[in-house]
């Protein structure tokens, strides 16, 4: 797996709290049998009428095409476990996710496609988007080393758990690898803990 | 950091080792399994090689897109059919224990483990479905997970994971008559947040919780994520070792006796240590009805909808605002003033027997208002052939109810169950996310199934003490 260490790209801001994997993406993608097509439906329903014509939405405006770091607030892809809604924003194009805070399970499914979903106050958020807005041609760099996130002379500091951040920079996110690698011990743990059938 | 708590017993007794990232490899005793989440991660074990690694603790259903009018195959919808057929041919494949329809024991996953006996204290439990919650019910480490940790799941029977924070929530005193545990849910959501539980297990307790039925608890346990706790729990105790008796997976005869101790030996310690601790008493509780797009935006079925203009957080205010803007309601509005074009009973959340009984209670000798389409849906295929068989499908069908085959529905509409339009649902489901019943301008009011049923007759939503006052449909 890849070391993920320093991303550079233009970033979009998507604003606002509390924005939920249902938004991100609509149950209805989620009847498709393979993520190969995501990436044409992240916030589909805030980008596109009934009719297919295009909302305001920072995800069809031309100066964000080709932006890599998502810029989010609160409790950003709260909700559901649906893996479809990290998959849909990775397709379209995003490599990492800077935000005031995230839910758990989102925040887990970004570091398993190997993005990472960074954590800044509310302050730096406001920063970073407010110049994605006024300069959306700036490339902003994310450090994973430095732990912070840079563009226009604007330095904000950002986290992530430890552990998530030594994954991606050691290039040890692919965890398949990591947990096989332990299979006997794994035989060992199963063979003195309880068993859904019953069995004791 | 917590500890002797049962999050704490539990992730301990499950640790495989410490990996070099730092986090711990944890092995999960029960896997569940539904079709939507698990496709591509079938697809990357056989891209890689590899093998289901303990198929007997994998159980597998279809749940998210069944439709619940006619089951019969080919189904209609022909992405739902592909669905179908790929979960049928990767449990095949991979040797997996499947619940079909010809199972008899089909149903929604949160349904189903819990009923059959398979959901036991001391275990940990993943799914790829936030709801997984649902099963700390049992005082078990249940928690949902994305498709690449199924994956991970088949292949290992383990997960990559941190610890979380543990926060002990109790609530004290007796509920009033006619509270719900729904009601107790949207209450503790309302004040701890949607985002109050980010990075923490909640462990409910207190009396309200030592009175509540293993149903009710699970209803609490798997709303746990909308208050953003990934898990919920509530220690085991004689009511959950009543209920788990007899179950079909169950231990049995001298298996029994062991298992109980065993059980008994992961409730938090009485001097355990808790990284947090609130509490609330349960007078406070009303019947509770979201009135907008978060679980979060509820108030007392008897109060009116807030003043978005008194939030101190800017980013709170906007959302309160964008949920004015959407649910097309007022701030000053009376929350029984509420029209609904849609009455649901049903979901992983209330979708259970005592779910229905209560609902019938307020339904029976009643008639749905005029306009309103209400239909229920039991949660799983025994639970349908449980609540015909006292009567409940009748007493629903008699007061315009449609009665249906088990599966997830309208709870977030991946079926052909969906609202039209900006139709507004009074919905006994977890989430009123904007578009999150099938329509992108839909409405959804979260309310407890009783009031659902309330608001069906009423056409509005209404105080379900007004139509059962004693406190009858208290489960």
């Amino acid at each position: 797996m890849s070391k993920i260490v320093v991303l550079q790209g233009r970033a979009v801001p998507v604003v606002g709290d509390d924005i939920d994997t249902d938004r991100i993406i609509p149950a209805r993608y989620l009847k498709e049998i393979t993520f190969s097509r995501m990436g044409e439906y992240p916030f589909y329903d805030e980008r596109f009428n009934a009719d297919g014509s295009k909302k305001d939405h920072a995800f069809n405006r031309p100066e964000y095409q080709g932006a890599s770091i998502l810029l989010g607030n609160v409790n950003f892809g709260c909700g559901s476990s649906r893996e479809h809604a990290p998959q849909s924003l990775v397709r379209w194009g995003i490599r990492a996710v800077v935000a005031e805070s995230f839910a758990e399970i989102f925040a887990g499914n970004c570091v398993m496609l190997g993005t990472p979903a960074l954590v800044a106050s509310k302050e730096d958020v406001a920063k970073l988007q407010k110049l994605a807005a006024d300069k959306p041609g700036s490339v902003f760099t994310v450090d994973l080393q430095a732990m912070e996130v840079k563009a226009e002379g604007v330095v904000v500091k950002v986290t992530m758990p430890p552990s998530r951040r030594n994954a991606l920079i050691e290039g040890t996110w692919d965890s398949t690898a990591l947990l096989l690698a332990n299979a006997a011990a794994v035989k060992a743990k199963a063979a003195i803990l309880p068993h859904p059938s019953g069995r004791m | 950091m917590a500890k002797g708590t049962l999050y704490n017993k539990i992730w301990d007794a499950h640790a495989v080792a410490t990996l070099p990232t730092g986090q711990t490899q944890l092995f999960i005793g029960l896997h569940l399994v539904h079709e939507v989440t698990s496709p591509q991660a079938f697809d990357m074990l056989r891209e890689r090689g590899l093998k289901v690694a303990y198929p007997d603790r994998t159980f597998a259903t279809m749940d998210h897109i069944v439709p619940t009018k006619s089951q019969k195959r080919p189904f209609t919808d022909s992405q739902a059919e592909m669905m179908m057929q790929a979960i049928e041919r990767n449990t095949k494949d991979f040797g997996v224990n499947f619940f079909d329809f010809a199972s008899g024991r089909q149903g929604v996953v949160h349904i189903i483990g819990p009923e059959l006996g398979l959901t036991q204290p001391g275990m940990t439990i993943a799914c790829g479905d936030s709801h997984t919650a649902t099963h700390g019910a049992f005082g078990s480490l249940a928690f949902g997970i994305g498709t690449s940790q199924v994956r991970d799941v088949l292949a290992t029977q383990c997960l990559c994971m941190d610890p979380m924070k543990v926060r002990r929530v109790e609530v004290n005193g007796k509920l009033k008559p006619g509270i719900t545990p729904k009601d107790v849910s949207l209450f503790l959501i309302n004040r701890l947040g949607v985002k109050g539980g980010i990075g923490f297990a909640y462990e409910y307790a207190g009396s309200v919780f030592d009175d509540m039925t293993m149903e009710g608890r699970m209803t609490v346990c798997n709303m746990a994520i909308e208050g953003g706790a990934r898990a919920g729990y509530v220690n085991p105790d004689e009511t959950t070792f009543t209920y788990l008796k007899g179950k079909e997976h169950a231990p049995k005869a001298a298996d029994w006796d062991q298992a109980v101790a065993r059980w008994k030996s992961y409730a938090s310690d009485n001097d355990a240590v808790y990284d947090e601790v609130v509490k609330f008493d349960a007078a406070d509780i009303e019947p509770m009805v979201t009135w907008g797009v978060t679980p979060a935006q509820s108030v007392g079925v008897n109060d009116v909808l807030p003043d978005p203009q008194a939030i101190a957080d800017s980013g709170e205010k906007e959302t309160s605002l964008l949920a004015y803007r959407h649910m097309k309601l007022k701030p000053g509005q009376k929350a029984d003033s509420i029209q609904i074009n849609v009455a649901f009973i049903g979901s992983c959340t209330n979708g259970r027997l005592s779910d229905l009984r209560a609902a019938a209670v307020v339904a029976q000798g009643r008639k749905v208002a005029p306009g309103v389409q209400a239909f229920v849906v039991p949660g799983s295929m025994m639970v349908r052939q449980a609540a015909m068989a006292e009567g409940l499908d009748k007493i629903f069908t008699e007061a315009g109810f449609e009665w249906r085959e088990a599966g997830c529905s309208m709870c977030l509409a991946m079926n052909p169950d969906q609202l039209q339009g900006d139709q507004i649902s009074a919905s006994s489901s977890n989430r009123n996310f904007i578009g999150r019943q099938g329509s992108p301008t839909g409405r959804t009011l979260l309310m407890s199934p009783a009031m659902v049923a309330a608001a069906a007759i009423a056409g509005h939503v209404t105080d379900v003490r007004n139509f059962a006052p004693q406190g009858a449909v208290h489960v």
